[in-house]
């Protein structure tokens, strides 16, 4: 105990060296810890975002970039689905439901997406968590819109805000459906999904906006279609961007998704959500594997510091050690004095590293979520995360037995003559 | 071989010899016996195997031959560890210089000693250590509470080394080894922390080994002994050996 007050002392006088290390230390730690957040967060996003939908379907491109646009909302499609392909394989006595999804535009920086009820009725994510609504209902009139709970959030929508939908996907986009806007008729409650950063609309509203548009461009002012007028037209769509599907029963979906891929009329491509998903996490997975490795590296760099920090005072410190020898202390008393610096600095670090990443958490979260999406919950120390902290300090104690062998052997030594 | 009156003897060395690895012997000394309250002046300049025999006596070094006897305990019989114990619960060490731990406060310092032996903290009046440092600060000179606020390294070195002679001192151990303590004062200052920590260990009974290599100051001791005339062993301390 006393010793221990002692090796405090100690680092109180050398302050400046120590704050240092403990900075290094602490940003390190912060670093892996922060990884390793992110990774757990990032695990649990993709296994969360999808389930109950037993294929997805698009044009023929890749299985990533399919389940990247279709739910993930990230990327182009390629190419579209033909609403005759669509009805066919939707109406295949196989199949017990679909869901329709139209992308390309946006709000705000916000992706639009045209759909069905059937999306809110068969859509799951969690496990089987289906969507509720915070407030009010799905769209009803063709120029309804249901919002997720970021959008609502961010751009401060309620029931009944008018929104006006860009064309295309920029997040500042000058070609806008200003002439058919919208109303938010529901907001639904938070997902942690890319479902919270979507506008939904109808399909047919979809195709109501664009109806006077070609080649990206909208027609001059005499060719236009008013918003009311586009309520006489037939607004089926002549193609979708992709579409989900659930099957009776989940044996079929093999053999759905090898006759879609076989599909005669169109190149298209079906996939299994879960396959996908798993084939997305093992790249997604390297990455992560790969920056925990280095944020372990930096760690241990921190570690050495501190252990150079450590061996570096140590002979200026021998004057102070055959002092504390000559009032009776034992080279053991020496060598749990160096044990114990590296201790303390190690644990002060690994506290201050913890709270620099809650900090950052914290401070990061905002943009994370408006910039990519990414929901980072900065959750309690798992006992996981502890095993690390535990397991950096023990490696400093580990190394706090060199410096301290070192005086040991010093000590013994140099016995009672003070070496300046 | 033994004195009769052994128990009388704080310091008590026997037949002792000692030698680093592979080197001629430093230490080679028939006899060397300080009676118990003492005040000797063991004179030995640098090279003279001074620095060795102290080790010796602090029980830092284990001799190759031959016995020593600290206030009649044979503290070469020790394991390292007991001996260790003996010099934090029996003697008192003040240095040529730098004897003060720079963290700690003045009174920190002094009360050092009582942390790791608890048989000095045993020693000290009514258990209160705090009192008894200010206590040995004034004796020595020190006695303004201003000097206790003060880091340690910002006190001059006659204060340091007072700061210095108070630790020794507490928790009143048998022998006090000054090694060198003056060699870093002016001629004035000398004697006057001499005469302080004189004074003191004569109140506390303790015997004390004052090392040093300036004659100047040896009229004020009961005896002098000087190292040359008692170590046989020769090489440098033998040529170094003036005066």
């Amino acid at each position: 105990m006393k010793t221990l007050q002692l090796a405090l002392r100690s680092l109180r006088n050398r302050r400046t060296t120590a704050l240092l290390t403990i900075s290094a230390i602490a940003v390190s730690v912060a670093l892996l810890l922060g990884v390793e957040k992110m990774r757990t967060a990032a695990r649990e996003g993709f296994a969360n975002t999808v389930s109950g939908v037993d294929l997805i379907v698009g044009a023929r491109s890749g299985q990533l970039n399919l389940l990247l646009y279709s739910v993930f909302r990230v990327g182009d499609a390629t190419a579209n689905v033909s609403w005759d392909s669509y009805q066919k394989i939707a109406r295949h006595p196989d199949v017990a439901w679909t869901i329709p999804i139209s992308l390309g535009d946006s709000h705000r920086g916000f992706r639009v997406m045209g759909t069905t009820l059937d999306y809110f009725r068969h859509y799951r994510f969690a496990g089987d968590r289906e969507m509720t609504f915070a407030t009010g209902k799905p769209f009803e009139d063709l120029y309804d819109a249901v919002i997720g709970a970021d959008v609502a959030r961010q751009l401060g929508y309620a029931i009944g805000s008018k929104i006006v939908i860009a064309h295309g996907l920029g997040n500042v986009s000058f070609a806008k459906h200003e002439d058919k806007p919208f109303t938010v008729v529901g907001v639904l409650e938070r997902t942690g999904t890319p479902i919270d950063r979507t506008v939904h609309v109808g399909l047919e509203a979809i195709t109501a906006i664009h109806v006077d548009w070609q080649s990206g461009m909208q027609a001059l002012p005499g060719g236009r279609v008013s918003a009311e007028e586009a309520r006489q037209l037939n607004l089926t769509p002549e193609s979708i961007t992709a579409f989900m599907v659930g099957m009776d029963s989940k044996v079929m979906t093999f053999t759905m998704q090898r006759a879609i891929n076989d599909y005669r009329q169109e190149p298209l491509l079906a996939i299994i959500p879960g396959v996908a998903l798993s084939q997305l996490w093992n790249l997604v997975g390297i990455a992560d594997t790969a920056l925990m490795i280095v944020a372990a590296f930096v760690v241990l760099a921190g570690l050495l510091g501190m252990l150079t920090a450590i061996l570096t005072s140590l002979n200026e410190r021998r004057r102070e050690m055959a002092i504390l020898r000559s009032v009776g202390a034992r080279p053991r008393h020496v060598f749990t004095l160096l044990i114990a610096e590296a201790g303390m600095l190690a644990s002060a670090g690994v506290a201050a590293g913890v709270a620099l990443c809650y900090g950052l958490i914290f401070a990061a979260q905002p943009l994370l979520e408006r910039r990519f999406g990414i929901f980072l919950d900065p959750g309690g120390l798992t006992g996981y995360d502890l095993a690390i902290l535990g397991a950096i300090i023990g490696a400093a104690l580990l190394m706090g037995a060199l410096p301290a062998w070192r005086a040991y052997r010093n000590t013994l030594s140099d016995g009672l003559t003070i070496r300046v | 071989m033994i004195d009769p009156d052994r128990k009388d003897a704080a310091i008590e060395a026997e037949n002792l010899a000692f030698s680093w690895p592979g080197k001629p012997p430093v230490i080679d000394i028939e006899r060397f016996r300080v009676a118990r309250g003492e005040r000797v002046f063991l004179r030995g300049p640098s090279g003279s195997g001074k620095s060795t025999l102290l080790g010796l006596l602090g029980g830092v070094l284990t001799p190759a031959r031959g016995r020593i006897l600290l206030l009649g305990t044979d503290v070469t019989a020790l394991s390292a560890s007991g001996r260790d114990r003996f010099r934090g619960d029996h003697l008192g060490f003040i240095f040529q210089m730098f004897n003060l731990i720079p963290y700690l406060g003045v009174l920190e310092n002094v009360l050092l000693p009582a942390q790791f032996s608890a048989a000095r903290a045993a020693r000290i009046p009514n258990g209160d250590l705090a009192a008894e440092g200010r206590r040995l600060l004034a004796a020595l000179g020190l006695g303004d509470p201003e000097y206790l606020q003060r880091p340690v390294t910002e006190l001059s070195i006659g204060q340091q080394q007072r700061v210095a002679a108070a630790r020794a001192l507490l928790g009143r151990p048998g022998i006090i080894v000054a090694d060198e303590p003056t060699s870093a004062l002016d001629h004035d200052a000398r004697e006057d922390f001499l005469q302080l920590l004189m004074a003191e260990s004569r109140t506390q009974g303790a015997t004390l080994l004052f090392v040093s290599h300036d004659t100047s100051l040896s009229r004020l001791f009961d005896h002098v002994v000087s190292l040359a005339d008692i170590n046989r062993a020769n090489g440098m301390s033998r040529r170094d050996t003036h005066a």
